[in-house]
């Protein structure tokens, strides 16, 4: 499995080819709580980094998805739509938002490791 | 993913149960100034559902309690609220509405009349207002007494008369609105036959310094789950129940709220309560708008303060509380829409996020209530 990077807002990213995937932590679904909505974004639409592109609502409350990296949406995760609970039981996994093609890959590179979001999550507790 | 829960640097009150919720894995908040559970590991959702299944606990510790005593004390009441409290049975409760001069709602609170004494209830967020308003009201021969040393739970669910019979076999015979004073696991307490969650259930109040082994010896009872306020306001909601602050506040009179059933048949006699002037008006020509259930089309929800609007045309409201009930299986919502858009199944959008959601308006509560009457 290819490498997971992840953004200071709690999104993973993963490339597959010239692919990426996205979804949200496991600390972040389980910070949200129960998933009860997704509202994911439209196919076509270009993102930039740190765009909100996405909404994932909690029985409690609503919360923005941002974009980790630019790109091209390309896939959604329509199963979503009548499964939200899979972003709390399968996050990193079943549990993806959507796929874009970057448009300025090296944008990963500024993302972090596993080893430093880890840090990043326990500095921030 | 963004996170709007920190409040940093705020100095949080503890409720008598704080080291309970935390060794029970409660994540606390701050709400109303006190660190709170919103949720323990279970989750809202599990919580909630729970409650309905089965029995919850819950920590309202913040809320206000206190007692008036003095031979007047119920007409003395009477001069802050609509409500009948005069004709209050004794060993009855009543749910009343605080009102100001200018007809709003000052706060909403359960009155129990104990014989020799009211008992109140009141809002966290709202008991010092409420207090002071109440002491500087008094006649003399009538006092409030603050209790800030008792802690208050609710126990709530069609599971939680069975569980709690073994303690305080005396709380069965209780019927929705009765309260009794009662020695449950030792501890002297204070229990209505109510509730906040549209359930079966007891709220009971109790020494602060015996509060946490009470809570303990209740969550021992079979089928009693920790339930934090994240599913009190799931339970709440599709109980068609309202927050104050959020749906009934100041600027919100008694008629618009549909809060009208808690005015007493004698008080629309005498029309001698604060903002009597504007209930009056209002109940013979009509509100601009009142309060009303509201259900979003499929599965998104619509928070509060999201604005409705007629389908394709102008705005006709505001929604004031709004999110998914679990036992519903879909989304909820409460707010004020003009009154020609008021009746049930009337059509609206919802603006979320700049988009319209097609929504109709729709009886309370969501979810039946299931009181011991």
């Amino acid at each position: 499995m290819a490498e997971l990077k992840f953004s200071k807002d709690h999104e993973w990213v993963t490339m597959d080819g010239v692919v990426a995937t996205i979804g949200i932590t496991d600390h972040a679904q389980q910070a949200l709580g129960d998933v009860v909505f997704v509202e994911l974004p439209e196919l076509g639409r270009e993102v930039k980094a740190g765009e909100a592109c996405a909404v994932v609502e909690s029985v409690k409350a609503a919360s923005d998805v941002y974009a980790p990296i630019s790109g091209r949406v390309v896939e959604v995760n329509a199963a979503l739509t009548d499964n939200p609970g899979t972003i709390n039981s399968d996050p990193a996994g079943e549990g993806w938002f959507f796929r874009l093609e970057p448009s300025a890959p090296a944008e990963l590179a500024e993302l972090m490791d596993d080893a430093a979001y880890h840090r990043f999550v326990e500095e921030s507790a | 993913m963004a996170d709007s829960t920190d409040h940093p640097g705020e100095t949080l009150l503890e409720t008598p149960l704080g080291a309970l919720h935390r060794e029970l894995g409660g994540r606390m908040v701050p709400f109303a100034g006190y660190a709170m559970p919103v949720q323990y590991p279970l989750g809202i959702l599990g919580e909630h559902l729970h409650c309905r299944a089965a029995a919850g606990l819950f920590d309202v510790s913040h809320m206000g309690q206190a007692e008036l005593v003095g031979a007047n004390a119920a007409a003395a009441l009477e001069a802050l609220t609509p409500a009948d409290v005069a004709g209050l049975k004794p060993m009855r409760q009543r749910y009343a509405l605080l009102t100001t001069e200018a007809g709003g709602i000052f706060d909403d609170v359960m009155v129990a009349n104990f014989g020799d004494r009211l008992f109140l209830v009141v809002n966290a967020s709202r008991k010092h207002e409420d207090f002071a308003r109440i002491e500087a009201s008094l006649p003399p021969g009538v006092r409030l007494n603050r209790l800030p040393d008792r802690a208050l739970l609710a126990l709530q669910g069609p599971g939680a008369a069975a569980a709690i019979a073994p303690l305080a076999p005396a709380l069965a015979a209780m019927k929705f609105m009765d309260v009794a004073q009662v020695t449950i696991a030792g501890a002297p307490c204070l229990v209505s036959r109510s509730g906040y969650t549209g359930e079966d259930g007891y709220e009971i109040s109790v020494p602060a310094d015996q509060a946490a082994t009470l809570a303990r010896a209740l969550l021992a009872l079979p089928g009693v789950a920790p339930v934090g306020l994240g599913a009190r306001d799931s339970l709440r909601l599709e109980a068609g129940l309202c927050l104050y602050g959020n749906d009934i506040d100041e600027t919100t009179s008694p008629v618009e709220a549909a809060l009208v059933w808690s005015i007493g048949k004698r008080r629309r006699l005498e029309w001698n309560f604060p903002g009597a002037e504007r209930v009056r008006e209002e109940l013979a020509n009509g509100t601009q708008r009142l309060r009303v259930g509201i259900r979003p089309e499929g599965r998104q929800p619509a928070r509060g303060h999201t604005a409705v609007h007629v389908p394709g045309g102008e705005q006709v409201g505001e929604i004031t509380s709004g999110g998914f009930g679990p036992s519903l299986g879909g989304p909820m919502a409460m707010g004020y829409v003009a009154r020609a858009h008021a009746a049930d199944n009337s059509p609206l959008e919802l603006m979320v996020r700049g988009k319209p959601l097609a929504a109709r308006v729709a009886a309370m509560p969501f979810v039946a209530n299931r009181y011991a009457r």
